[in-house]
């Protein structure tokens, strides 16, 4: 009964893990195919780049060797090229702001209503109940099919677009919102109850920090939507962006700048996504 | 000692103490608990079940799985609403959930997003308490339950047993007149149960807190009890009371002891009725 005190301690289970004191260390399987097995940075960067570098080989293959014509398979080199042409001048800036900044500002606003409307909807009964059945029905609308319409209602300008990306956006995260909200467990509402908190603090005190993790990793998934709708609403009405500059070099048969607005694309996700994931350290450090 | 005074078998109403009412710090009258089954069937959950727990007493209750014995802590707690009855603390009649009432749960309901400083201290911050103050009660409970060393941790870095110790003294700390504990330490292993069981009693003695105690552990009931109330099940309903006048302060050696075993015997008994009822 004296010892029962440091039975618990945190550090008995890996005490438990270690090997039995006496033997040899001999038979120590691999961990590499341990089904979850923590993962070792260095090898995952091995990975990783053998798998790029795999991409990049069969390109450069297919490319060089004048497998692909040149008109509709670049090289390397000629992306490259182009790349440094159009860095050079600043227009492959002036277009990746231009979208970085309708893709800011859709993804903003429809997140700071639906992570507020998605935690009541999943707090309170009367809210789901009144715009579920509306949500459910115009989140299977397929977005693109809308487009023609903003054009005519709001024409081809930045709003457009904007509008494009928070149609395609806020209701997916309405519904991953609320979902999560609602599957917080109910005796963690009922502890706070017991402590003194109010129903109507609820929500903003306990529901939301408990869904905070779940947000941001939805923040994360429709962000790479919302890169996926603006190019829908840029290939189809703007003067300006990625998603332009590759349909104007499809009409002049300009393969390299397609390639280069889609590894753009390609590169700014890979920013957004390690964004999404320090931001979810920073904010959620108890759910890592 | 270890008189046994058992209040009669009354499979009715349940039995109110004579020296009950104003004084009891908590007091359930015939509180009924009745909700929709299947196919408009209407399943009684609790039958007019009335209850008094004096200022400072421990009392525990057990009965079978089913028997509703942590529905009626819900009720107490204001966390679900009785169909009829009437229940009060300290002679104020309550109807929902309240600071005055302070719970530990079963599962795990420490805030994750807090860390153990900052769940002890939510409820005295709830209550509008200054920054000083609340420091000062945590670091007294930290302290009583062995975890200073650990108040910057978050819940998911502790074991089952530390989380619960936590959530002992986030309860304690909002001072609650009543505290209501539903089979608290049921998720642990049992050498952890033990130590808890040694902890809630050490603190208990301390701060002579009233307590309404929900287990199925017949040994617990009796290392932690003043008062043990058996319930049956379906309906549940209060069986029977036993006094449990072992001496304090009590340790797990008690078992052993032939007056623990006699009581034991008397509730395995009122439980073994039950169970063979059912079948």
């Amino acid at each position: 009964m004296a010892q029962d005190l440091a039975m618990e301690a945190p550090g008995s289970r890996s005490r438990a893990e270690a090997s039995p004191a006496g033997q040899a260390p001999a038979r120590r399987r691999s961990r590499t195919w341990t089904p979850f097995a923590a993962p070792s940075s260095s090898q995952n960067f091995v990975l990783a780049s053998a798998v790029w570098a795999l991409i990049a080989g069969c390109w450069a293959a297919l490319s060089y060797g004048g497998v692909v014509s040149s008109m509709f398979l670049p090289t390397p080199t000629a992306v490259f090229e182009r790349a440094v042409a159009m860095i050079g001048d600043g227009s492959l800036l002036t277009h990746a702001l231009s979208s970085v900044q309708v893709v800011m500002i859709g993804f903003a606003l429809s997140s700071l209503v639906a992570v507020p409307v998605g935690l009541w909807m999943g707090t309170y009964a009367p809210v789901r109940a009144a715009i579920e059945p509306v949500v459910n029905f115009i989140r299977y609308l397929p977005v693109t099919s809308f487009v023609p319409l903003f054009i005519l209602w709001i024409g081809i300008g930045l709003q457009q677009r904007v509008t494009v990306i928070v149609f395609g956006v806020f209701f997916q995260q309405l519904v991953m919102v609320a979902d999560s909200a609602r599957g917080i467990a109910r005796d963690l509402v009922n502890a706070a109850y017991t402590l003194g908190t109010k129903r109507s603090e609820v929500v903003w005190h306990i529901v939301f920090p408990a869904t905070l993790p779940a947000i941001l990793d939805m923040l994360r998934v429709t962000a790479g939507w919302a890169w996926t709708y603006l190019v829908v609403a840029e290939l189809v009405a703007a003067s300006s962006g990625l998603g332009y500059i590759s349909l104007r070099a499809m009409r002049g048969f300009q393969v390299d700048t397609i390639f280069l607005a889609v590894l753009t694309i390609g590169f700014l996700g890979l920013v957004t996504d390690l964004f999404f994931r320090l931001l979810r350290r920073k904010l959620a450090p108890w759910a890592m | 000692m270890g008189d046994v005074i058992e209040a009669p078998s009354v499979p009715r109403a349940g039995t109110v103490r004579p020296e009950a009412g104003r004084s009891a710090a908590l007091s359930v009258s015939n509180v009924s608990l009745v909700y929709a089954g299947g196919r408009g069937r209407e399943v009684v959950a609790l039958d007019r079940v009335s209850l008094d727990v004096s200022p400072n007493e421990f009392c525990v209750i057990v009965g079978p799985s089913g028997c509703g014995k942590s529905s009626l802590l819900y009720l107490i707690a204001g966390l679900n609403e009785a169909t009829s009855g009437q229940m009060a603390v300290n002679g104020v009649s309550v109807h929902e959930p309240g600071p005055d009432r302070g719970m530990v749960f079963q599962g795990y309901t420490l805030f994750p997003w807090l860390t153990v400083r900052q769940n002890i201290e939510y409820g005295p911050k709830r209550q509008g308490m200054s920054a000083a103050e609340r420091s000062g009660i945590v670091d007294r409970y930290l302290a009583e339950i062995g975890l200073t060393q650990f108040a910057e941790h978050y819940p998911a870095m502790l074991s089952g047993g530390m989380r619960q110790r936590v959530a002992i003294a986030r309860a304690l700390a909002n001072d609650p007149g009543v505290l209501l504990m539903d089979e608290p330490f049921g998720a642990l292993d049992s050498q952890t149960r033990a130590t808890m069981q040694k902890l809630l009693l050490r603190i208990w003695e301390q701060h002579k807190k009233t307590v309404l105690f929900v287990t199925h552990d017949i040994d617990e009931a009796l290392l932690l009890g003043d008062r043990v109330v058996v319930m049956s099940a379906r309906p549940g309903r209060i069986k029977a009371e036993l006094s449990i006048a072992l001496p304090r302060p009590r340790s797990m050696d008690l078992a052993l002891e032939p007056d623990f075993i006699a009581l034991k015997r008397r509730i395995l008994d009122l439980l073994r009725d039950e169970i063979d009822e059912e079948h």
